[in-house]
């Protein structure tokens, strides 16, 4: 076997996934209410299609928007509307929300139309139904995915790279996925192929998941367009550039997208719900959410309705074990610390993490210059430099310095010996002159 | 009932990502350092015996003491227990004849620490290695004293062998070079102490390969094109010492890879001229003070290409 493919730079944090990396997906029961939010996407926010007191359908659009990069939400259970009301996301943004009372009917909505024949549909359709769908990146960055079917016309699509990565610790929610329901991982990536008219896809998982490359070996066995690419297990090695490069060998450029270099990036799980968008004709009112951390009594992954109230979710997993310090939503490296559990699962939670303390030290000590953040840096940048620009405010230099070739995953922070806030500084830079380039267009 | 999801009692910590870190911390760093050294201690200690007890007690306390008496009076936080100080002290010790007086090896902890770390705002913010300081500090002040050696164990007058080296005629064999028989500072002499705890710091990552592979390596070059013996280069003088514990101290080197290789090199050149064509027969200190200084042009220079940076046009 040859040498697993990956990228330069990248940290080894420990993985912590035997807690959840064994155990078979649970569907967790629907709950008595939920709180769909109209912004769970990159992009512009949906106007609710439904007032207070309308009985609604489970898979019935509740939520649209007439921007192209948008993504429509559904209703996750049938029941009648509550209030549309605000709700806090789980980033901490208020955002608008539909809270529905579950009547526990299941009643499936009349749009719910299954295409069980894949031939018989045309990439247009494809993409009208991953529209329709509300389908984003469920990897956790919840980009529109019609929007990345769609590239203009000078941009030529060669290669579809299904990432299937999963770097970030503890979660296993991509693992378990391609272990149990490859098929529609397959099924997923051939219909996003057809949608981009490529003949070649990628799909890339980590080394530390031999049995999910088994199983997508296995059921790729009859599609030669699709590789299966085991990688190094690294962390970020799920970072879309990082991806790109390892599997292609090209570099994105740093002010452009992967469709620059003629690549297009999707997430297992955004594979397996074009499927069942297609074949069930089922909207995306669910996904899989590993609950997992010291603090959580059965670490496991369950399938859980957009909507779910965080704290039901931690409940169904059996509870807390002692007496939780924080929780996450999201992965440990990338994830965002929760105030509370009030907040409601959405597209982008892949993840439910408890810890009973804190697993990095909150003050930081003098930099020692050990250069550890650069050779950790998968942008080749120089973390400690940039943060220190930033911090005097100098972000024009910092730019000059690369500043925006940084992808966030947060590596320079981890392997910090000083435990200094260094992607905390370099984003402050980033969104400073991210908004003054705002200011600047608009 | 903390077990419990709807307690309202939960106390939530938010932080910014990530949330997880590296287990290694400064002080982690800085006692592995003093780990590392400890061979060189005991070899010390058995060369120089009482000589090297005294240096070593001095100069620690010296470090230790006036970083104290600095940070009280500027109001600062006391850092003394983070081990910068002990690193620094012994490295000080390391790099002091053994008959030098006890005063001078404390003013030269005092100079380390005042001069050579805190006027520049404490670790971190030296440009130059603070133990070179405070021994760049007591060679220009006592040359009589910094170069009065004696021979391990009985404690005759001597000469190093690389002064030996300078005139042309060397006596010590490559054992006595190895294991440390010969004159000279109380900590550079023996080659094989040096070595373990530099494998050692290698082996946990505290400091990168690329300075002393450099370092040693012009070296070596630079004495073959001269005609000379690389060996005795190499284990004749404070050199080892230097590559492995001095050169590669993080605060004061470059933090790139390439500026890393260069600063080597540097060190290796200047180091090899001043041993050379200089008036003295030992050049460790200032080679590494003077590439000390040229770290942040080095690290402007070595800057790596961002990912997706466009490349120059061809």
């Amino acid at each position: 076997m040859s040498k697993a493919k990956t990228f330069r730079g990248g940290i080894h944090p420990a993985g912590n996934k035997e807690l959840t990396s064994t155990q078979a997906i649970v569907a967790m029961p629907a709950p008595a209410e939920v709180t769909v939010l109209l912004k769970q996407h990159a992009g512009a926010p949906c106007r609710p299609l439904v007032k207070k007191g309308d009985v609604v359908n489970k898979g019935q659009k509740i939520g649209d928007s007439d921007e192209f990069i948008s993504a429509p939400v559904h209703a996750p259970v049938s029941g009648v509307v509550k209030a549309v009301q605000p709700s806090r996301d789980p980033a901490g943004s208020i955002v608008q929300a539909v809270v529905i009372e579950n009547d526990g009917e299941e009643r499936l909505d009349p749009s719910v139309q299954p295409h069980p024949d894949l031939d018989q549909l045309d990439a247009e359709t494809i993409k009208k139904i991953v529209r329709e769908a509300g389908i984003v990146g469920l990897g956790g960055a919840t980009f529109p995915t019609h929007v990345k079917l769609s590239p203009p016309p000078d941009k030529k699509i060669e290669v579809l790279i299904i990432n299937g990565c999963e770097c970030e610790p503890y979660l296993t929610c991509d693992h378990r996925l391609m272990v149990e329901q490859p098929e529609r991982v397959v099924f997923g990536t051939r219909a996003l192929m057809k949608a981009l008219g490529v003949e070649k896809a990628y799909i890339g998982i980590e080394n530390n998941k031999p049995d999910a490359i088994a199983a997508l070996e296995k059921a790729t066995a009859d599609y030669p367009g699709i590789e299966v690419v085991p990688l190094q297990y690294k962390y970020p090695q799920g970072s879309e550039k990082q991806l790109i490069t390892a599997i292609t060998g090209k570099e994105v450029p740093f002010n452009g997208l992967p469709m620059d270099v003629g690549v297009v990036v999707n997430n297992v799980e955004t594979a397996a719900a074009v499927q069942a968008a297609i074949q069930d004709g089922m909207p995306l009112i669910e996904r899989i959410v590993t609950v997992s951390g010291e603090g959580v009594r059965h670490p496991q992954n369950l399938a859980v309705r957009i909507g779910t109230p965080i704290s039901e979710v931690i409940a169904a997993a059996g509870g807390f074990i002692g007496t939780p310090k924080q929780v996450i939503i999201g992965g440990p490296l990338t994830g965002v610390a929760q105030p509370d559990l009030s907040v409601p699962v959405t597209k982008c939670n892949t993840g439910i993490l408890v810890f009973n303390e804190l697993k990095r030290p909150s003050k930081p000590e003098p930099c020692i210059r050990c250069g550890r953040c650069v050779d950790a840096c998968p942008s080749f940048l120089l973390p400690v430099t940039l943060a220190h620009l930033s911090d005097i405010g100098q972000y024009d230099k910092a730019l000059e310095l690369g500043l925006l070739a940084c992808v966030e995953c947060g590596s320079c922070s981890y392997v910090c010996p000083a435990h200094r806030f260094l992607l905390q500084s370099i984003l402050v830079a980033k969104r400073e002159i991210e908004a003054q380039r705002y200011k600047k267009t608009s | 009932m903390p077990d419990s999801v709807n307690s309202t009692d939960i106390k939530l910590v938010m932080s910014p990502a990530p949330h997880v870190s590296d287990k290694d911390t400064v002080p982690k760093i800085m006692f592995g350092v003093v780990i590392a050294l400890i061979p060189t201690l005991i070899a010390s200690l058995y060369w120089f015996r009482f000589h090297a007890l005294r240096l070593v007690i001095i100069t620690v306390a010296a470090c230790i003491i006036t970083e104290w008496v600095f940070q009280k009076l500027r109001g600062k936080p006391i850092t003394i227990y983070d081990g910068s100080a002990i690193v620094t002290g012994l490295l000080l010790a390391f790099n002091l004849p053994p008959t030098l007086p006890g005063w001078m090896a404390a003013v030269g902890g005092i100079v380390a620490m005042t001069l050579g770390k805190h006027v520049f705002g404490g670790l971190g913010h030296n440009p130059f290695n603070p133990a070179l300081i405070g021994r760049a500090f007591l060679l220009a002040s006592f040359p009589a004293a910094m170069i009065r050696w004696t021979s391990p164990i009985d404690g005759t007058s001597t000469v190093t062998p690389l002064v030996q080296l300078h005139m042309g005629r060397i006596t010590a064999t490559y054992w006595d070079l190895f294991v440390g028989n010969i004159g000279g500072c109380i900590g550079e002499t023996s080659a094989l102490a040096i070595l373990l705890g530099g494998l050692y710091l290698l082996y946990k990552r505290y400091i990168d390969w690329r300075i002393p592979v450099s370092y040693l390596g012009t070296v070596a070059v630079m004495a073959l094109a001269l005609g000379q013996d690389p060996i005795y280069h190499w284990l004749a003088g404070g050199l080892m010492l230097g590559a492995f514990f001095m050169a590669t101290d993080m605060v004061t080197t470059p933090i790139t890879r390439k500026g890393k290789w260069l600063f080597g090199i540097g060190a290796g050149i200047i180091l090899m001229v001043i041993r050379q064509w200089g008036s003295y027969p030992e050049g460790v200190t200032y080679s590494i003070l003077l590439m000390n200084a040229f770290t942040p042009l080095l690290e402007r220079i070595t800057r790596p290409r961002p990912y997706g940076e466009v490349k120059a046009h061809a």
